[in-house]
């Protein structure tokens, strides 16, 4: 065991798989010798060589078609988007091309790839530097998209994404990298040194993909979470004594239907918290699932709790990031409902 | 706003849009192309720098003369075996095309696209490739599964999208894919496969591998990001791929000026991106394998990629949903001034006495029977169905490869599936 932040758990799931897979390759914008802008591929080329750690032209779309180019040579790779803003110009490749060679081949060709980006805001990072893109990928077949919540997570779900034979989208919530938050930005981050999830095994072990984690059991309410949401659904009801059941959902394809169905059958009320947009969202997914299959469970209707509508504001950040209050709020309408 | 006739004494712009020379009801008219005599272009060794061989992209590589004769030094001095095999692809190629077009029309398939005029490129290249060396296609290089032996039953069993279709009936007509035979899966969406070739070379270059990638994309689709996506990671990472550019002049109704061609050529994209460009007559076999065979010995030296252009031209359709009389000359393919491929090289091979017309008459009759008795064959597994919940395939399979394993939403959709066309079927 050693503690780690989620910078250091996802390097160290580099380090641990580059270590047992020689056709694990490494590749991005400012990866190699510089170790990446969030120092998440720090040491690797200096460790596994530039044949198999190297920087990239900023050419997302690039980046990520030679990786399926790799991929369908029989390599595993590994690539970094630097932003989750800056993925659309591998869009086309992600989902016309990634998502659909296992089906349009009849399994001919399938692409073992991981496609790593840093996402979601509250770092003021104004409008290309915090969006929440998860929903486009939930959106398209074929394609896994996963979310880790902290170290012990990120470390054991990238392996399993490396190790999925399928391409998995793999966004990584930036807020949360060096310790988890719970929404109070007027009050000093703690690290994660001092949170439960950071003792990391040093070898290797694996994070189920699909597979929710019950990050706070509880009778009154569902939350269902992912990314740094997750931090501040358990900061929100401890502070107000809510005995909420907090589901960190982990990986949003293929969701955990059986957690969150058996979550909400129990408690019957059901919030959904996500960072990003609400229209079309990942929780429009969700609130509809939970309505289809928990509908006479119900004791009041689901509850989005998003960010809104309009491009992520830089000035504006904790007016448009769903923090305590926005959630607090909703807590408080969907007991009473 | 200000009036521009107000402005300061400056001229007003003018968009400048491409046209093609002749539209739907002029005489075809080819003389804006210069035609120059075959031989004329130096062969460099395939170590030589790019930027010494900069003249090469406004060239044009050609070997057969007007003769039949195969001159220069880019003759690649094949023997008679393989000449008359690649005549044979090109023939055959020939005879498939027209066999699935019929079958287009005949209400067996949905969708076809013939390749006519253009099948020494997919052919010759293919024959100076390994076998083992990975083709990244468009959907008009049909040639290379024919050169490569890919029997022709499976071809149409993925036209017919019938029970013999490995594809399990998920993919167009066309859209080929076989990775025994070095044929990439083809997508719809265009200029993908080109910075994937680029991706499998670099793999192969990481494996400290011997094989080479070849990508092919048509004029048209050298404007999409993922075209200048290839040469850039290709030139980085001098990746051993060659990248073909099919110019057949037209991208569906658009002339290849639209694609950005008016007043360069294809080729000359290479010199920006410090490789090789290489401009070659796509109607010359010859000339196209030997444009090919450098390319691949650059890139299996550790020399980095090659971008060549094969100027041709589109004689039929797009495809079997487009009525070229719609924006071109009528029969502007038959005056296309470099000939014909297939009879050119047939040319050539009556010239050096190992050909003549009653062999050619006999191969296209023997050809014809192979492609009528594949067809035969392939009909026996089904044709496209399109009025029928009858499918041809197991339909439970619909929903398998889109991960490894299902889970549990797909469980359910195929479930639901399933009842509904059990209710339907009462």
């Amino acid at each position: 065991m050693t503690v780690m932040n989620m910078i250091q758990a996802i390097n160290n799931a580099h380090d641990v798989m580059m270590e047992r897979d020689d056709n694990i390759v490494v590749t991005g914008e400012d990866i190699g010798y510089f170790g990446g802008v969030f120092r998440a591929t720090e040491g690797l080329q200096k460790k596994y060589g530039t044949r198999r750690v190297f920087d990239a032209p900023i050419a997302e779309g690039g980046i990520v078609a030679v990786g399926i180019g790799m991929a369908a040579y029989g390599l595993r790779p590994v690539v970094e988007i630097q932003f989750a803003d800056y993925i659309y110009p591998g869009f086309d490749q992600i989902v016309s091309e990634a998502g659909r060679m296992r089906y349009r081949t009849a399994g001919e060709w399938y692409l073992p790839m991981v496609i790593r980006s840093p996402y979601g805001g509250g770092i003021f990072g104004g409008q290309t530097h915090s969006q929440s893109p998860e929903a486009l990928f939930a959106h398209a077949c074929g394609i896994k998209t996963v979310i880790p919540s902290n170290p012990y997570d990120a470390k054991g779900l990238l392996i399993a994404a490396i190790e999925d034979d399928d391409p998995v989208v793999f966004f990584e919530p930036k807020r949360i990298y060096n310790g988890p938050f719970d929404g109070h930005f007027d009050r000093p981050v703690t690290p994660w040194a001092k949170h439960p999830a950071a003792e990391v095994p040093d070898g290797h072990y694996t994070v189920p993909i699909g597979k929710a984690a019950i990050a706070r059991a509880g009778e009154a309410v569902t939350i269902l979470a992912y990314g740094t949401m997750v931090h501040l659904a358990l900061g929100v009801v401890a502070e107000l004594g809510i005995d909420a059941e907090v589901i960190d959902l982990r990986t949003i394809v293929p969701v955990d239907i059986e957690t969150i169905e058996e979550s909400v059958k129990k408690t019957g009320r059901c919030i959904v918290l996500h960072e990003a947009t609400r229209t079309a969202g990942f929780g429009a997914e969700l609130s509809a699932l939970v309505q289809e299959r928990c509908f006479y469970h119900l004791e009041a209707p689901v509850v989005r709790v998003t960010g809104f509508d309009t491009p992520y504001p830089h000035s504006l950040e904790w007016a448009y990031f769903p923090g305590p209050i926005r959630l607090g709020n909703a807590l408080k309408k969907v007991l009473e409902d | 706003m200000t009036d521009p006739m107000e402005r300061r004494n400056r001229p007003a712009l003018a968009l400048h849009v491409p046209e093609p020379v002749g539209r739907p009801g002029d005489e075809p008219d080819f003389s804006h192309i210069d035609v120059p005599p075959a031989g004329r272009v130096a062969r460099p060794d395939v170590s030589e720098r790019p930027d010494a061989m900069r003249g090469h992209v406004y060239e044009l590589i050609r070997v057969l003369d007007a003769d039949g004769s195969a001159v220069g030094p880019w003759d690649p001095r094949l023997d008679v075996d393989k000449l008359r095999r690649m005549l044979r692809d090109m023939l055959m190629v020939r005879a498939y095309d027209d066999r699935m077009y019929r079958a287009q029309r005949q209400g067996k398939t949905s969708f076809y696209m013939k390749c006519t005029g253009e099948e020494a490129i997919a052919v010759a290249g293919a024959h100076a490739l390994d076998r083992e060396d990975m083709c990244f296609p468009t959907y008009r290089q049909q040639g290379i599964l024919v050169a490569r032996d890919y029997p022709l039953t499976e071809m149409m069993c993925q036209v017919y999208s019938n029970r013999g279709d490995k594809l399990k009936g998920r993919q167009l007509p066309i859209m080929y894919s076989d990775r025994a035979h070095g044929f990439f899966s083809i997508s719809g969406n265009l200029g993908t496969q080109y910075p994937q070739a680029v991706g499998w070379a670099m793999a192969s270059a990481i494996k400290g591998d011997s094989r080479i990638a070849a990508a092919w994309i048509g004029e048209g689709a050298t404007a999409e990001g993922d075209f200048h996506n290839a040469l850039t990671f290709a030139a980085v990472y001098r990746a051993p791929v060659v990248l073909n550019i099919v110019n057949n002049q037209w991208a569906i109704s658009t002339f290849q000026g639209i694609a950005g061609g008016e007043n360069t050529t294809f080729a000359a994209r290479a010199l920006a991106y410090g490789i090789p460009g290489l401009r070659v007559d796509g109607n010359d076999a010859l000339a196209v394998y030997a444009a090919t065979r450098w390319a691949a010995d650059r890139a299996r030296s550790n020399l980095g990629p090659t971008l060549i252009e094969f100027f041709t031209y589109r004689v039929e359709g797009h495809s079997t949903s487009d009525d070229p009389t719609g924006y071109r000359p009528k029969a502007e393919g038959a005056t296309w001034p470099f000939g014909d491929p297939v009879e050119r090289l047939k040319q050539h091979l009556v010239k050096l006495g190992e050909w003549d017309d009653e062999r050619h008459a006999a191969l296209i009759e023997e050809l014809s029977a192979e492609v009528r008795a594949a067809q035969k064959e392939a009909e026996t597994r089904g044709t496209l169905s399109a009025a029928s919940i009858d499918f041809p395939q197991d339909v439970s399979t619909m929903f398998d490869d889109v991960f490894a394993d299902r889970p549990w939403h797909l469980q359910e959709q195929a479930a639901e599936m399933t009842a509904e066309l059990e209710a339907a079927r009462k």
